[in-house]
């Protein structure tokens, strides 16, 4: 039977019905269509599919869309200014060139933001422990890590 | 995923009214370990209920000498308590050290322990400190909960409400992490407390166990030395691609090592 979701979504708010065993994932790219939260390994590994829960940084493919009921939900379509200005992380990515593919990267920068929020001058080493849940197939991670660090200085 | 029923409980009594109208039912805490499983049809239940919406589930409480951790409460919350990480920073540590920070947001520290996974880090906290699982219907003590792999002695139809841990006099813990899923591959919990010494493995058998003869051990002294010629037997421990049941056993005794180092620090 359908379930009938509600949340906010980039600041906008969102009815549909759902499925229960529709991923929230799938909600936000199928359903709603913001396509920039990707799909990796679809095993909670790589990231990819990170957005933020109530502020809290998530991995969507290894949830429920109807655990996401009533929350308020950021995905990477959410970052920018309306006028286009880029959040200041995803300007450090472009700044130090912290993207090959870019396939991982609307994954990194919300895992990135995340954690700032709870480490406002991270070191290096925190920023390595932090992106643990992200994986990056081209960069070897040196040119990400420096975007964090110049996006904690912005 | 095969196609289920959902169900969102607004308490535990109702999430057990839940539970008795279903035969074939699995409750939803953070999904960490479920959703996954539910993805490969390793798990595929008629009705799925939702602990998500119980308030009376979540949060840490400090009650005399111990901590009580309310079952739905995320690895993210304990990792990041203060009083958590005042009374019991190895207990901190251990859920910071859980999955990646995405996984800490949403895992439980119920659902970890009712999933008792092999490789679980919080098995080895709960028995390393003489914790009790609070149910809907009892109190059960960290020794009798853990009876297997993915096996627990929880009865159908019972849910976890909380974990109390007693708060040590110290403690540490420290895990050989499987380099590409992160998982424990061995890690051991020590700790010092009113009740005596208690050392846990996880990781390197089938569930969590105690290691008496480093209880002992320890007892006499309490230094990373008393450990360095005790070797646990590798009988019954896992072997898997990434590690023989010898090489779990000299970890064992390694990361033993260094978790009564962290405790002395700490």
């Amino acid at each position: 039977m359908p379930i009938r979701l509600s949340m906010t979504v980039n600041g906008k708010p969102v009815n549909a019905d759902v499925e229960p065993r529709t991923l929230l994932v799938d909600f936000i790219r199928d359903t709603l269509r913001l396509t920039g939260t990707h799909i990796g390994c679809d095993t909670a590994q790589c990231g990819a599919c990170t957005i933020h829960m109530n502020g809290a940084a998530v991995k969507c493919c290894n949830m429920l869309a109807v655990q996401a009921q009533g929350t308020t939900i950021l995905t990477i379509e959410g970052l920018a200014k309306e006028d286009g200005t880029m959040h200041p992380m995803q300007a450090a990515f472009r700044d130090h060139h912290g993207l090959q593919c870019g396939y991982c990267t609307p994954g990194m920068v919300m895992s990135a933001i995340d954690l700032l929020k709870r480490h406002p001058h991270p070191s290096e080493e925190q920023i390595r422990a932090e992106l643990d849940g992200n994986l990056c197939r081209c960069t070897g991670y040196h040119n990400i890590v420096k975007a964090v660090q110049a996006a904690a200085k912005a | 995923m095969h196609a289920f029923n959902y169900h969102k409980a607004s308490s535990v009594a109702d999430a057990s009214a839940k539970l008795a109208t279903s035969d074939d039912s699995r409750l939803l805490a953070g999904g960490q370990t479920l959703i996954a499983a539910m993805k490969m049809r390793l798990s595929a239940p008629a009705d799925v209920i939702d602990l998500g919406g119980i308030a009376e589930l979540r949060g840490i409480k400090i009650e005399g000498a111990s901590i009580t951790i309310g079952a739905m409460t995320t690895h993210a919350a304990v990792a990041s308590s203060k009083e958590v990480a005042k009374a019991i920073p190895a207990l901190a540590l251990l859920a910071g050290s859980i999955g990646d920070p995405m996984v800490r947001n949403m895992g439980t520290i119920g659902g970890s322990v009712a999933n008792n996974d092999p490789a679980a880090d919080y098995p080895a906290a709960l028995v390393g400190l003489g914790a009790t699982v609070v149910t809907s219907k009892r109190k059960i003590p960290a020794d009798q909960f853990f009876t297997g792999m993915f096996e627990t002695a929880l009865e159908s139809g019972e849910i976890i409400t909380s974990v109390s841990f007693p708060v040590p006099k110290r403690a540490g813990y420290m895990k050989f992490r499987n380099p590409a899923s992160r998982y424990a591959m061995v890690g051991v919990f020590v700790a010092e407390s009113a009740s005596g010494m208690r050392v846990a493995a996880t990781g390197a058998g089938p569930s969590v166990f105690r290691i008496p003869e480093m209880e002992k051990a320890l007892a006499k002294s309490f230094s990373a030395d008393a450990l360095k010629a005790i070797k646990v037997p590798s009988a019954n421990l896992n072997t898997d691609i990434h590690a023989s049941a010898e090489y779990r056993a000299h970890l064992v005794t390694v990361m033993a090592q260094r978790a009564v180092e962290q405790a002395l620090k700490v």
